[in-house]
């Protein structure tokens, strides 16, 4: 048995500090593992958020050595234990106690997102077709665990907090799950430029870099939505033909 | 006098995984005000990690396959024990929930006629499973978390019942605390359905979470109603096993469908060595048969390693006990060797159990696409639960409904792979709707304040004994302990002297939990939550116990070492806990009653 | 946000990370610096851009010019002469557009030379921030356009690579030949062919644009393709910007003698 030391920061509503733990630790640890001892031996109430402990839920979300990741998921060997472990709740979202946050807002915004609609069912027992190349796309969007981590690490809500103006990663990717499925009929892409503001993102591909899901946000989301956006505002080419056939 | 804050709802779901989602959604639908409590995020429940799919006789790939096969399936893996009408529900209710998932957003695997493609499952005859490679619960969960959202369901995230509010024989109102600030919550509804799901946090080996501590289970319990078949816990047969700290996790059971073998240290497939009588015509005779299966042909059988879950778990224990375990006291669980079969087996592996992949790449360095995994049983279900009207799933208290894994019935002595996702959608929309019916046709009870402040008083004791500290029991210790105790006396393999040791390891822990102490505030304190989930798990843990004492024989998920035989006369009755006058546990038989003349003849036509 | 995050401002570079975060960043700041200081001046020395058969790539296409290359001879005589000339002046804002409102280079620009964000998860000291919402960097939405003009300049690059392919020998007779020059012009054609037309916005219009693939305009093997070249855009970027001021720095010092061109061919 070796052990490690842990620097977690614990609090409430944003005022704390930094708290060192040393434990014993043993093959296959992951993070959440450790964690979980210091609560049990050392730390009865301290505050973290869990669920499934195989990367499925999205629950333990929290900046490990910096880094936004699942605690569930980093194995102690990949990191360097030489120096303390430090262990911070996200920084995106209000701090509630320790290691949880408030990720509330993240359910609000989602809320306010128009739902799917389809089209009507293509056969007459109410079902649809759709070939699996075409959803190839959207499934990929879908694996999306809600670990909220992409909103964490993206800098337009960490640094300048545009909370009310832009809704993060996490919902470019739903938004683009819906306005990709081949079967939805409603058109997103104007709350997209205007209440969304997905004019914010520049493209640092932060979001894509934390996903646990390995999704590629940036590149299969969020410019592709961009993309849709040029075509409905700002390719003149584009408005002149609508102008022309009246639409 | 501790303070709470008031709401009211019409009907108060209790639990937002599959089950309670559905259930919420269909009784808003049904035109009243719905609260739903999660005792987690939304969205974060256990049905996120069912990983293979929803069974539903859609027949898109095999058009035989129609809903008496399925009721068939389902009532030969329940060893007959289970309730007919709940079977024949589901099997005919099931398609019409997953076309209704797909309308509200799901994206599911495709046929190449780009219908719901549908996969092989462990006692399904035909491919029934409708999946989203290997995430199908993820899937399921976030389209009716997204539908949800909309149909202005009031949702109360991070927060736990206590328990069950009544006015005379009838349910009322729910008293709970929310975990993120600590304070309590006080429900006031016409109906409540619970759908907190399973009990797996009773046992040591366990792919459950946290949250699994019978919640459902001991509030039905304690407000009066009967737990049933609860002996019937269902151990998954493939869970990780190594390392320690993720001993547990599940391995789907999709790794076998794609033509996953098991083998013992021997390099052996142990699973052709002993086939059930039951099964033997429809099961492979040899490796060649087996695979043809999992590619898809009509003709093959099914290979021995997709026979039911009970039967491939006890395998596993027989290989491990008698020597021929893996190095970490598991068996291997191979699907790298595809690749003398099929070329690119690698990419096809990832495609195919992409979660798979990654689970044993990042938690145990093993890549599966080259290397076998090493498993062993974990405790995964429990069969049994809240007994419930077939078609109302109203409990035997008035106006409290059940859904899900903690309601009871469909599956009876073994719940086959996939019929769980199906189970909770047409169960859940069941009770969403007559619960719905059922607010509509009464009016508010009344809440009994007294009840409320005792009940708040004794909830905040662990703090008051944590100030004190003489004789304080750590809630985490009594927790393990408990789990550590289940797992050797009452596990796969059971017998009448160490059940009885259980319960009086359980009594002793009762006397502990008396005595549980806390230390901190209020504001998500795990301590603290652990404390009041103990009183639940260790109901949960007497009511399996003595239950399984009761059934002598052995039959699905219960399996007794001195009874090791089906009997004829013990399948004519389901075991039911309910509480006696006194608050001790008594333990009686319900007979089941008789199948009628035409589900009769369907099962008959099934066997041939 | 109404309740605070933990200790929401924090100043320039600060972060819990311990990995070099700062080394990516800092190549991408060196990486674009080089290529600009290197391009800015060659473009403005308008001579030595051709030799034999080859142009740099800098300088094609020549519109007004001294070399075999232009197409409508050497500089009008109304040509300002307060302004400086160079062909290069003439035509590299396009591909020099394209790069500059690439997915790709905006990212890694905003975040080497702007610092908004330094790198992932790592403190700006910048207060206010309006990203690519409005005025200016809403010009960056015209992407699509200087990609029609880069695939018309890859015709542009392919046809020099043609003329690259036929010497005059010293009698005035042209032959078919191969150079290491044809082969390094080539190659600059590859990879900016495989860097354009892997572009983002080639993909949404090649068929991203559609929920489903079978309406994309040239199939979905096509919009497979450029998706596949897409996946790797950050390496063709790199790659085709090395080579591309390679290609100048090439014909350049042939062009002064100092490195000879051997024939292959």
């Amino acid at each position: 048995m070796t052990s490690a030391t842990f620097s977690i920061w614990r609090g409430a509503a944003g005022e704390g500090k930094f708290f060192k733990y040393t434990t014993e630790i043993s093959e296959g640890m992951v993070v959440l593992d450790a964690v979980h001892k210091i609560q049990a031996e050392q730390a009865n109430d301290m505050a973290v958020r869990w669920n499934c402990k195989a990367g499925k839920c999205g629950s333990c979300s929290a900046e490990i050595n910096g880094i936004p990741r699942l605690m569930c998921m980093t194995r102690l060997n990949q990191l360097p234990l030489e120096r303390p472990v430090t262990i911070e709740p996200m920084r995106s979202f209000p701090s509630i106690r320790d290691l949880v946050t408030d990720v509330s807002w993240n359910f609000r915004v989602k809320k306010q997102i128009k739902k799917f609609k389809p089209r009507p069912p293509d056969v007459a027992d109410g079902s649809w077709r759709m070939q699996q190349e075409d959803v190839d796309r959207v499934q990929e969007f879908r694996k999306c665990i809600e670990c909220f981590l992409c909103q964490d690490v993206c800098h337009v809500l960490r640094e300048h907090h545009k909370h009310e103006e832009f809704i993060g990663p996490r919902f470019f990717v739903y938004v683009a799950a819906l306005e990709m499925h081949p079967l939805d009929t409603e058109n997103r892409v104007e709350e997209l430029a205007k209440a969304k503001g997905i004019g914010y993102c520049n493209i640092t591909k932060c979001c894509t870099k934390v996903c646990p899901e390995s999704i590629t946000i940036t590149d299969n989301a969020i410019i592709p939505l961009k993309e849709r956006v040029v075509d409905e505002f700002y390719d003149p080419i584009k408005r002149l033909f609508r102008a022309i056939r009246g639409q | 006098m501790p303070e709470y804050q008031k709401f009211e709802h019409d009907v108060l779901v209790v639990g937002a995984g599959g089950a309670g989602l559905r259930a919420a959604i269909e009784a808003s639908a049904g035109g009243v005000t719905v609260g739903l409590v999660c005792k987690s995020l939304l969205g974060k429940a256990h049905t996120v990690m069912a990983e293979g799919g929803i069974a539903a006789a859609l027949g898109t790939v095999n058009s035989a396959d129609n809903w008496k096969v399925h009721f068939a399936d389902t009532m030969r893996g329940g060893q007959y024990v289970n309730n007919w009408r709940m079977a024949e529900l589901h099997a005919k209710e099931a398609p019409t929930c997953v076309r209704e998932l797909e309308a509200w957003g799901a994206v599911f695997d495709r046929t190449r006629e780009g219908d719901i493609l549908q996969r092989n499952f462990g006692g399904h005859r035909y491919p029934r499973l409708a999946h989203v490679g290997d995430r199908t619960g993820l899937e399921m969960i976030r389209t009716l978390q997204d539908h949800g959202i909309h149909q202005g369901i009031d949702v109360h995230m991070e927060c736990t019942v206590l328990s069950l509010l009544k006015d005379g024989d009838r349910v009322v109102g729910a008293f709970g605390y929310d975990r993120q600030r600590g304070g309590f919550l006080l429900f006031e509804a016409k109906a409540i359905v619970l759908a907190t799901g399973g009990v797996g946090r009773s046992y040591k080996i366990t792919s459950n979470s946290w949250e699994y501590t019978g919640d459902g289970h001991a509030l039905a319990y304690n407000a009066g109603a009967d737990l049933m078949d609860m002996e019937f816990v269902q151990f998954h047969p493939t869970g990780m096993i190594w390392p320690p700290s993720v001993a547990g996790i599940l391995v789907t059971e999709g790794v076998r469908g794609e033509g996953g073998v098991l083998r013992n240290s021997k390099s052996r497939r142990f699973m052709f060595d002993d086939i059930p009588e039951a099964y033997r015509h429809q099961t492979a005779d040899n490796e060649e048969e087996g695979w043809r299966y999992c590619q898809g042909d009509k003709q093959a059988r099914r290979p021995p390693e997709l026979l039911t879950r009970d039967h491939v778990a006890r395998c596993i224990v027989r290989e491990i006990k008698e020597g021929r375990g893996s190095p970490h006291g598991g068996v291997f669980l191979d699907i790298s060797w595809i690749k003398e079969k099929i070329p690119n087996a690698p990419e096809h592996i990832k495609k195919k159990l992409p979660s798979m992949y990654h689970q044993f790449k990042q938690l145990a360095d093993v890549d599966i696409t080259t290397t076998a995994m090493e498993v062993g049983p974990t405790m995964h279900y429990i069969m049994g639960g809240i007994r419930v009207h077939p078609e109302t799933q109203m409990s035997t208290v008035t106006g409290l409904f059940a859904a899900g894994e903690c309601g009871c019935g469909l599956h009876g002595a073994n719940r086959l792979g996939g019929n769980s996702l199906s189970d909770l959608l047409v169960f859940g929309k069941r009770a969403g709707k007559f619960a719905a019916a059922f607010a509509k046709e009464h009016s508010a009870g009344t809440i009994n304040t007294d009840q409320v402040d005792s009940i708040a008083r004794s909830a905040l004791e662990p703090f008051e004994r944590g100030t004190r500290s003489t004789d304080a029991q750590g809630p985490y210790q009594i927790q393990h302990e408990l789990q550590v105790k289940m797992q050797e006396l009452v596990g796969i393999v059971r017998t009448e002297p160490e059940m009885l040791k259980a319960l009086e390891e359980i009594g002793k822990f009762q006397k502990r939990m008396r005595s549980v102490a806390v230390q901190g505030n209020r504001e998500y304190n795990s301590g603290w939550h652990t404390a009041l989930d103990l009183p639940n798990l260790l109901t949960v843990s007497e009511a399996i116990t003595r239950s399984a004492l009761e059934r002598r024989e052995s039959r699905g998920g219960h399996f007794r070492e001195d009874y090791p035989n089906k009997d004829k006369a013990f399948g004519e009755f389901n075991i039911i806990a309910r509480r006696g006058p006194g608050g001790e546990m008594k333990v009686v038989r319900q007979n089941i009653p008789p199948l009628p003349a035409e589900l009769k003849q369907i099962i008959e036509e099934q066997q041939k | 946000m109404p309740q605070a995050a933990v200790s929401t401002k924090r100043g320039l570079g600060t972060t819990e990370r311990r990995d070099l975060w700062w080394v990516e960043p800092l190549a991408v700041a060196l990486g674009l610096l080089g290529f600009i200081i290197y391009a800015t001046w060659a473009a403005f020395q308008g001579n030595h851009y051709y030799f034999g058969p080859y142009i740099s790539p800098f300088y094609s296409p020549e519109v007004f010019g001294d070399s075999q290359h232009s197409w409508f001879g050497p500089v009008p005589a109304w040509w300002p002469a307060f302004l400086p000339f160079s062909p290069a002046l003439l035509i590299l804002w396009a591909p020099g557009g394209f790069r500059v409102t690439c997915y790709y280079y905006r990212g890694s620009y905003y975040k080497a030379l702007w610092a908004d964000p330094p790198a992932c998860a790592v403190g700006e000291s910048r207060g206010g921030y309006r990203g690519e919402r409005s005025f200016p960097l809403i010009i960056q939405n015209i992407h699509r356009y200087f990609l029609y003009l880069a695939v018309l300049f890859l015709f542009f690059l392919a046809y020099d690579v043609w003329k690259a392919l036929w010497f005059t020998d010293a009698a005035g007779a042209v032959h078919f030949g191969i150079g290491v020059g044809t082969i390094v012009l080539a190659v600059n054609v590859f990879l900016l062919g495989s860097y354009a037309l892997g572009c983002h916005s080639m993909r949404h219009l090649i068929g991203g644009r559609h929920d489903e693939l079978k309406n994309a305009i040239l199939g979905r093997n096509c919009y497979n393709c450029v998706s596949a070249l897409n996946r790797n855009h950050m390496r063709w970027a790199w790659c085709s910007l090395f080579w591309v001021a390679f290609s100048d720095v090439y014909v350049r010092l042939c062009s002064m003698g100092v490195w000879t061109d051997w024939r292959i061919i």
